[in-house]
């Protein structure tokens, strides 16, 4: 503590009172609606040109994959062998593959089987690894022990690995699937394999969040540890589950192609992008009609590049803290 | 007559946030002369960091000065190019920053980071520069410094990290040291011997310091001229004492009568007596017990966790050690106690969150252990709430105001869906809330408006007791004040009894009836509040006390 005469420059000095509003304890910022955080993120998301550019072309996917006859009224399934390997002609603007069939109406209808085992992957791999995942996180101790080990086990083997092992093995005991079941043999195998991902990123999620504050409270006041898990912890351990879960759906997308390509994932009788993909092949080794090979694999890297980028969008908005 | 050694001058600084420009600091006027201690005392939001940020050029992200000149010896940095600038960054202007835990590199050893100081400013080079650091470190009171230059960050206590850092910030021998908030991470008895010897040190050296803090005791100790900012103005600015003793601008005039540290003193016994009286006339009024039970008797408590020790051994940590004391209905007891002191473990057993290693919580006679049934625990927990430190981690993001209130009778099943409207309406105007806050969510509303929203809630089941684990040390110093105020009416209103914990001292004199000093586990001074403020029996009360930043200072009024 000292005390002297100022020097210049520190002479007392006082605002005039006029000059400053003093904070009053109540005063609540009534000038925008109230927001959640599902309703700023989906605010963030609006203004958001990516978000936009893939939700356009994902909604069209999507009118193609419920009414592909909307756009084609060709049967992908009637081959013709005079038109084999046809150039693009008019009703016919993708040409013709080596069996005759019209490419056009293969690559519309095609979208459906990508997508659909895309999405039911999805949502089975999310509600498994999300309940497995908030389940260890939240008991921790041998409950933790027993998923956690499960999930390594089934992560250290690699995915496409994993699923080919798995079909070919179902190929021996239930041959002739049909569409349906071609399609539920894909998920099953790529979601036995899939879900220790979102197990992981749950687990850590809550895990993080069973220790705030408000987790405590809620305990304080008499609520059930289940309430607590259904109404606190997992609402709140969402946002980078459904982020991770929006980017691994272009990835079943793309495993799926895989398999039909290697032979093993959908029967050749189900019209896919990957069986169209693999039946291109000898094109890309001549190299001459390549339009063959070109639709098909555009149709599957526009679908997946799509999700992609609507994953990052998402996570953009869920998760500012991970922007760039 | 000496020439300043820092000038600022109308100096504006404007962040861009979403394409608009927000004013950070408008107009500041500064002047720092060499040898001098100057304070820029503000709270949250006030603009005290980013005006030293940018006299050290570190305005972080999108900040940048708009208007107006910093002269250091009479040259204006903001003139200079960023090349010509750098040059004064540590030589010139040295910086102790705020977070001692994050301001180290982990990968390095920490004379290895104050050597690299040495190194970039020019100052010695090779062993010379590895001898000079330990005497830097022996400088900044770094006791065998030789062997803690060799050690990482995480080998060193909170205050030892703090002590590093001020021997980086003066190992270049700058003539102005930025001191941001460089003891606010620490424990009141740690603050107190780092503050002393970063005093003497300056004032041996020479070094003009300006000191940035929210603490006006803290700052109106050390400072000589005081500079008091508000919404990014200087509201009010002059010799230290003059300002303290006879504030002018109504915002000084408020920040003064409410901080804590400089209020104790003053805050009349009689005034809290009688708070306990009226609380304790509620509860003889309103309800059938008897005031002289106590609501709550702790016996004994002990918990000790197990920690994983070398191999598969385990080792014990005794975080709580025969803790015992009655709760009196309607009246506060403060546990205080520096961090690790095992006072929050305490308020977990207390609440039943955690079960006690020995000893026994009795609530109205009942010993909570033996309480089993869903039915029976369900009325214990409406009897007695918790209000957390963290008022940002303490509501649920995703649930609005109306939610979080109402939740507490949901879980009860309490009344019907408009009587529970009606409840939490009448809470909210309790907590003096306006009810548009209802469908609002946490991120919408202030530290202090959400601690409100918590304490509503935890007054929507009608209880008896309140566990206040550091309710008010995260809020700002006028907030605080509000909020304890509000607390005490409350307890007037409800009859209700607090058990208060806080590891600062000066915030018990507003509060508490009853004080009991924890230290490493163990009760070490238990005492009505007034006996703990004037005559203090064991020497760590006694330390605790004298750490108050500014209770000095003779006030005026």
């Amino acid at each position: 503590m000292h005390n002297h005469t100022p020097q210049p420059g520190q002479e007392r000095f006082v605002a005039p009172a006029i000059d400053t509003e003093l904070p009053t304890a109540v005063d609540v910022d009534t000038s925008h609606p109230p927001e959640s955080q599902w309703k700023q993120a989906w605010k963030s998301l609006r203004s958001n040109w990516i978000f936009w550019f893939s939700a356009i072309l994902l909604l069209l996917v999507l009118v193609v994959v419920c009414f592909p006859t909307l756009f084609t009224s060709v049967d992908p399934r009637s081959a013709d062998l005079s038109n084999s390997l046809g150039k693009p002609q008019p009703g016919h603007i993708f040409g013709f593959d080596r069996q005759g069939y019209d490419v056009f109406a293969r690559t519309i209808h095609g979208a459906r089987a990508s997508v659909i085992i895309g999405l039911l992957t999805t949502l089975i791999v999310t509600i498994v690894g999300l309940l497995t995942g908030a389940i260890a996180g939240f008991f921790g101790g041998w409950v933790d022990t027993i998923i956690s080990r499960a999930a390594d086990i089934f992560f250290a083997i690699p995915l496409l690995l994993a699923a080919i092992v798995g079909l070919s093995a179902l190929n021996n005991v239930w041959p002739n699937r049909g569409y349906w079941g071609g399609v539920s043999a894909v998920v099953i195998a790529l979601a036995v394999f899939g879900w220790p991902q979102i197990t992981r990123i749950a687990r850590g999620a809550v895990m993080e969040i069973k220790n705030l504050e408000f987790v405590d409270a809620a305990r304080s006041l008499g609520a059930s540890k289940w309430r607590n898990l259904f109404t606190h912890i997992i609402p709140n351990a969402l946002p980078p589950v459904i982020v991770t879960a929006t980017v691994s759906l272009g990835v079943y997308i793309v495993a799926e192609a895989t398999l039909s390509f290697l032979g093993i994932g959908l029967p050749p009788s189900v019209v896919s992008w990957g069986n169209d993909i693999a039946a291109a092949q000898p094109q890309v080794r001549s190299g001459d009609n390549l339009h063959v090979l070109f639709f098909p694999a555009g149709a599957l890297a526009m679908t997946v590049l799509s999700f992609m980028l609507l994953g990052d969008a998402v996570r953009d908005a869920l998760d500012p803290k991970a922007r760039k | 007559m000496t020439q300043p050694l820092l000038e600022v001058s109308d100096l504006h600084i404007d962040f861009s946030v979403d394409k608009r420009s927000v004013n950070a600091v408008r107009g500041l006027n500064m002047t720092i002369y060499p040898g001098q201690t100057v304070a820029i005392v503000g709270e949250s939001g006030s603009g005290k960091s980013t005006t030293a940020h940018a006299i050290i050029d570190l305005l972080p992200g999108t900040g940048k000065v708009t208007q107006g000149s910093i002269r250091y010896e009479g040259t204006d940095l903001v003139k200079l190019p960023a090349r010509k600038r750098r040059g004064y960054r540590g030589s010139h202007i040295g910086l102790v920053p705020q977070d001692p835990l994050s301001n180290l590199n982990p990968l390095y050893k920490v004379g290895a980071q104050i050597r690299e100081v040495l190194e970039v400013n020019n100052v010695a080079k090779g062993k010379a520069a590895d001898a000079r650091v330990v005497e830097l470190l022996e400088e900044a009171g770094l006791p065998d410094a030789k062997r803690r230059a060799q050690q990482y960050p995480h080998e060193f206590s909170g205050g030892m990290r703090q002590r590093a850092l001020i021997a980086a910030g003066l190992a270049a021998r700058p003539k102005l040291l930025i001191a941001d908030e460089p003891t606010s991470a620490l424990d009141v008895t740690v603050q107190k011997q780092i503050l002393d010897h970063l005093d003497d040190l300056t004032s041996e050296l020479g070094v003009a310091v300006l000191l940035i803090t929210h603490d006006l005791g803290l700052a109106a100790e050390r400072a000589d001229h005081l500079v008091v900012m508000y919404k990014g103005e200087v509201v009010e600015s002059g010799p230290a004492l003059a300002i303290l003793q006879d504030p002018q601008h109504p915002y000084s005039k408020r920040l003064i009568n409410a901080a804590p540290s400089l209020q104790s003193e003053r805050v009349s016994a009689q005034e809290r007596t009688a708070i306990r009286r009226a609380a304790q006339e509620h509860v003889s009024e309103e309800t059938e017990v008897d005031v002289e039970t106590p609501a709550m008797q702790i016996q004994s408590l002990t918990k000790v966790f197990k920690l994983p020790g070398k191999g598969f051994s385990k080792t014990d940590l005794i975080a709580a050690q025969q803790v015992s004391f009655d709760l009196a209905r309607g009246t506060t007891t403060a546990l205080v106690g520096e961090s690790g002191s095992g006072k929050s473990t305490v308020a977990r057993m207390v609440l039943g969150l955690e079960t006690p290693t020995e000893g026994h919580v009795y609530f109205d006679g009942v010993d909570i252990s033996t309480i089993t049934s869903r039915d029976q625990q369900l009325k214990f927990r409406r009897r007695i709430q918790p209000v957390f430190q963290n008022p940002y981690a303490s509501l649920d993001p995703m649930f609005s105001i109306y939610e979080a209130i109402e939740e507490p009778l949901v879980v009860h099943q309490v009344g019907s869906k408009t009587e529970r409207e009606e409840r939490v309406r009448t809470l909210l105007d309790q907590v003096s809330l306006p009810h548009t806050v209802m469908n609002r969510y946490p991120n919408e509303l202030s530290g202090g408006q959400r601690q409100r929203v918590a304490i509503a809630r935890a007054l929507a089941l009608n209880p008896e007791v309140l566990v206040l684990d550091e309710a008010v040390s995260a809020l700002d110093v006028l907030v605080q004040d509000q909020i304890l105020q509000l607390l005490n009416d409350l307890q007037v209103e409800l009859g209700l009894s607090y058990l208060f914990i806080t590891h600062d001292l000066a915030v018990v004199r507003q509060i508490a009836d009853d004080v009991l000093v924890m230290q490493g586990g163990r009760v070490v001074e238990q005492a009505d509040a007034n006996s703990i403020f004037n005559n203090p029996q064991e020497p760590y009360t006694q330390k605790l006390l004298a750490a108050i930043p500014g209770r000095d200072i003779p006030l005026a009024g």
